[in-house]
């Protein structure tokens, strides 16, 4: 709930400020949001199957973030950032929906 | 979210199904992790979280007991996992915004912006040969207006000196008047014809004898009541207006055994003025022809 409420409001603060992405960080935010919405939905899968941890949460959260700008920044060093990124978000994409889909099966029974 | 869970199922990692051992034991290794912090944190060993749901229901003491110790580790949590959701929602706004904003460019990365910039490039190429295309056709075309214009300066300037030498256009230039008296009516036809063809082998280019605009096609009849030009008839004095170079005019008129030396012979006189300007007139009209055309053409 908190971490809901959270999401909320960091959606709104980012809204309202109107921030620029530093011109460093730009290859690597989009990264990084997919990442984070793995660990989210992986946390929320856990939560639904009642083995949710809050440490592995956030160490997962965190990790995965940090590898996954990473293998995009080295990708980016060896020239092949453009490749690397598509690999991370479909190895992301195909995790959230496996994810989504247990959720699923918890909320809807089916 | 926030709450801890008893369960001490090692969680596992959101990231990968449960089905995948090697991750389940990850996460364990995290629960057990976990629960020596807390060991270290200084907590009672026994009523720790990884044995408490053993324990269970059958130790409920122990649990509330232990689940007060862990509030401030509930809290701390709860505050992290609100403040790194609270993070993704503010970069997926950030990065939304930014994907969105006018200026895509700035976020691209350097392989497509090279892309962009050689298809740029290509297109920038492109519209460059069609500008020259476009600039050689333009330049035909003003060339060929150009030549057009030219030529058609050169058909005035033809059309203009046709109209003089044929005599259709009144003309004006350098030249002499000639006044040819005849008081005993002795100059024939011919000897005013001389007049003309002296005057034409002068390089005279507009005559007019009398009022009428000698051509080519001028005739000089003689008549009972003088001489005829062109169907007129004419009576001495006859004055004669001739456009070239007055110079060579007077000297072709004056010539020993000439003109002037014939209206002498024949009891009368001609008298030829040089002048700057002579102003001829008469126009004669040309009629259209019937049966030639221009050939070749």
């Amino acid at each position: 709930m908190i971490a809901g409420l959270a999401l909320v409001i960091g959606l709104v603060v980012g809204l309202v400020l109107r921030p620029t992405v530093p011109h460093g960080l730009e290859p690597y935010l989009p990264i990084a949001v997919v990442a984070a919405l793995d660990a989210v939905f992986g946390g929320i899968r856990a939560r639904l199957d009642g083995i949710f941890d809050s440490k592995v949460f956030v160490v997962s959260f965190v990790s995965n973030v940090v590898v996954a700008a990473l293998i995009v920044f080295l990708g980016d060093k060896l020239g092949v950032g453009g490749q690397l990124s598509t690999a991370v978000v479909v190895v992301l994409g195909i995790r959230i929906f496996g994810n989504a889909a247990a959720i699923r099966r918890h909320v809807f029974r089916a | 979210m926030t709450d801890r869970s008893d369960d001490p199922t090692p969680a596992a990692d959101d990231a990968v199904g449960s089905a995948e051992p090697s991750l389940d034991d990850f996460a364990l290794r995290e629960s057990a992790g976990d629960a020596a912090e807390r060991v270290v944190a200084g907590q009672s060993r026994a009523e720790d979280g990884a044995s408490g749901a053993v324990e269970g229901d059958g130790a409920p003491a122990p649990g509330a007991k232990a689940a007060r110790r862990l509030r401030p580790v509930h809290v701390r949590a709860g505050a992290l996992i609100g403040v790194l959701t609270a993070l993704l929602g503010f970069a997926i706004a950030v990065q939304v915004r930014s994907n969105s904003s006018s200026d895509s460019l700035s976020n691209a990365r350097e392989d497509d912006l090279i892309r962009i910039l050689d298809d740029q490039n290509a297109r920038a190429d492109r519209l460059n040969r069609q500008i020259a295309d476009l600039q050689n056709t333009l330049d035909e075309l003003q060339r060929s207006g150009n030549s057009d214009a030219v030529a058609q300066q050169q058909a005035q300037r033809e059309l203009e000196s046709l109209q003089l030498l044929l005599g259709t256009v009144p003309a004006s230039g350098p030249g002499v008047t000639v006044e040819i008296s005849d008081p005993q009516r002795k100059l024939k036809a011919e000897d005013l014809l001389d007049v003309v063809e002296e005057l034409r082998g002068a390089g005279a280019e507009s005559i007019q004898f009398g009022p009428v605009r000698v051509t080519t096609a001028t005739s000089f009849v003689d008549a009972g009541d003088g001489v005829h030009v062109d169907g007129q008839a004419l009576n001495a004095p006859y004055r004669v207006l001739a456009i070239g170079e007055p110079k060579t005019l007077d000297t072709a008129l004056n010539i020993p055994g000439g003109v002037a030396a014939t209206a002498r012979n024949a009891g009368g006189d001609a008298q030829v003025v040089e002048q700057q300007q002579v102003d001829i007139t008469a126009r004669s009209t040309v009629p259209s022809p019937k049966y030639a055309a221009p050939a070749g053409r």
